[in-house]
């Protein structure tokens, strides 16, 4: 009886010794960050690291949201990132309800076009970009970087939002149409409501994206230092905080916070895996 | 997207049936759209995205074709004009045996992450899949919470978890006996700092590979493990039989995935190291922006940009091929 109950339980150990170092492996990071954040600087630069913090402190948060800048940067970021989303969001409803509901010539090809847009090789465009607004005068300007996070969502929202919108019966509208509304009003009322939480969802994503873009909000932003966002801020923080590690680490998670909680609460989305290829990083 | 939660395969639908009539609309084919003429409407509500991508995406592309083929540097973009030299750029990178190594670097790099990516999260994958529940749960959220952490910060904790005097790895490893690692400084070592580059990497990039694995191997039906053990087949047999031929696809798309997102690397090395100490952690991106921004010849950088798309896109029709065909049998 005794060996029977052990032998799987000691069969599973392995699996569950692994379970246990693939959590550990992924959450120590994050968990150091914040624990470095909340524990008093003696313990941060002593020879000998308590894993578990003693003493907890708000120091270092007050020394980052103080910061030169912090509340400046912080509203950039949302700034730029709202507006980007929203942009995106309406632009892709309109598409994504072409593509998933209309017959026209050309569908297939619009699709290809927003797969090949998705796949866009950003990192190879910075030169261009970067010359393209400096000879037009947007270099150092909050919107050019609205624009650009925009398109960077875009292909992504229009994709999600089609799929959304395809398993919502078009036989709803229609009863909505022979009821009286017109298409647009029965679109509105009908669909919307149905779509709400996919609209959610898509514009965390997108949210997400924009929200720690670095590359571009770094080499766009040069002289008009004020218009800098958080990622920017956060990398240069040797010249804001010196070798002060409490209050970077502070910094990296009131910076990292809104995209920890938004992918648990999405964690339901993030696991489905809908969102592949959607957010990196 | 609806790459990954595709349902199972059914059989290709004709794209170009005929429009059903509005009276004969008992079995419409599903989301084919009603059949209707719905005149300009389509083109008015794809327009806007359509400008964007030309704005916002194909003028930048256009723009740096060009650049690659112009004498362009500080002058010219002060003066905004400039000459067609032909193909002198790239003539001058190809001829450039700082161009090769980096070209090599991006590809070991490459290599390196990808596999590791791959077998990693493929075991990982595997082994949620025989968890129990509550396990199951937990480490699908840490995974979750490693793959929401964003570019910048992770890169900042691991600047702060390999600090040379207070960094929990040194302490650890000093701990364990290895004396050598005291205040030892990872990122003035160039090989070093290209290991620390891998482990961010790896470790940002796993959670994503490794829970779209294991929700494509929720697919598979449990019949045929059933039906293989019968047959005798051991664990590894069945993985190479049936877990791997049923989830190719998705093996296929995860890989392009992971090979194109290797050049977004840029992010990380830019923060860490900007591609040094030295040159060891430049890789192909980090070198076409060094070259313009940092030593004004937008011009070879922009050359150097073109020679990564190009090798990029042989990795994108791959992809591309690998979606449409899934395109085809979830729609």
């Amino acid at each position: 009886m005794n060996t029977r109950t052990a032998r799987p339980r000691l069969r599973r150990l392995p699996l569950n010794i692994a379970a246990a170092v693939t959590v550990v492996v992924c959450l120590f990071p994050v968990y150091w960050m914040i624990a470095t954040a909340f524990k008093p600087s003696k313990d941060i630069q002593s020879s000998d690291p308590r894993l578990f913090p003693h003493t907890w402190t708000l120091d270092h948060f007050e020394r980052a949201v103080d910061a030169d800048g912090f509340a400046l940067f912080w509203r950039n970021s949302i700034l730029v990132t709202l507006g980007a989303v929203l942009l995106a969001l309406l632009v892709a409803l309109g598409a994504a309800f072409a593509v998933a509901r209309m017959r026209w010539k050309g569908r297939r090809q619009f699709m290809l076009m927003v797969f090949i847009a998705q796949m866009a090789p950003w990192e190879s465009l910075i030169i261009p970009v970067y010359i393209i607004s400096r000879d037009t005068d947007m270099l150092d300007r909050l919107p050019t970087l609205t624009l650009i996070y925009f398109m960077i969502t875009l292909p992504f929202t229009i994709v999600v939002l089609r799929g959304f919108i395809g398993t919502i019966p078009p036989e709803l509208e229609e009863a909505a149409q022979v009821d009286g509304c017109t298409r647009t009003g029965a679109f509105w009322r009908v669909a919307m409501p149905l779509l709400a939480p996919g609209l959610m969802a898509t514009s965390l994503f997108g949210f997400i994206t924009a929200w720690n873009e670095f590359a571009y909000a770094n080499f766009l932003i040069i002289k008009q230092q004020d218009n800098r966002t958080l990622p920017v801020w956060l990398s240069s923080f040797q010249n804001t905080f010196g070798t002060d590690w409490g209050a970077t680490m502070a910094a990296s998670t009131l910076f990292a916070l809104p995209a920890l909680v938004i992918f648990l609460l999405l964690q339901r989305h993030v696991t489905s895996g809908f969102a592949a290829g959607a957010v990196k990083g | 997207m609806p790459v990954v939660d595709r349902r199972t395969p059914a059989p290709r639908t004709p794209r170009q049936r005929p429009a059903p009539r509005r009276a004969v609309r008992k079995a419409p084919p599903r989301r084919q759209g009603s059949g209707r003429a719905h005149g300009l409407w389509p083109y008015a509500l794809i327009a806007p995205s359509i400008g964007g991508m030309l704005c916002l995406l194909g003028y930048p592309l256009v723009r740096a074709v060009l650049i690659s083929f112009q004498d362009f540097r500080l002058r010219q973009l002060i003066s905004g004009e400039a000459d067609f030299v032909g193909l002198r750029n790239y003539r001058t990178l190809l001829a450039d045996p700082r161009f090769w190594e980096v070209v090599g670097r991006t590809f070991l790099f490459m290599a390196i992450n990808v596999v590791l990516i791959m077998v990693i999260a493929t075991l990982v994958a595997l082994m949620v899949e025989r968890l129990r529940r509550v396990g199951r749960t937990v480490v699908l959220c840490s995974l979750v919470l490693a793959w929401a952490m964003p570019v910048v910060a992770a890169t900042t904790v691991f600047q702060w978890l390999f600090h040379s005097e207070f960094g929990i790895v040194n302490w650890a490893l000093t701990s364990l006996g290895l004396g050598s690692f005291e205040r030892y400084p990872w990122f003035a070592d160039g090989t070093a700092a290209f290991a620390i580059l891998v482990t961010l990497i790896v470790w940002q990039s796993v959670p994503f590979a490794a829970i779209t694995l294991y929700s494509a191997l929720t697919t598979v039906p449990l019949e045929l493990y059933e039906s293989a053990r019968l047959d005798g087949a051991g664990a590894g047999r069945i993985f190479r039989s049936v877990t791997f031929p049923m989830l190719r696809p998705i093996f296929l798309l995860v890989f392009s995935l992971e090979v194109i997102w290797t050049f977004k690397a840029f992010v990380q090395i830019w923060v860490m190291t900007r591609g040094g100490p030295g040159d060891a952690t430049t890789i192909l991106p980090v070198y076409a922006v060094q070259t313009a921004l940092s030593s004004q010849r937008y011009d070879l950088g922009s050359a150097a940009s073109m020679i990564t798309v190009v090798l990029m896109s042989g990795v994108l029709v791959l992809h591309f091929r690998q979606m449409f065909r899934q395109e085809d049998e979830t729609r």
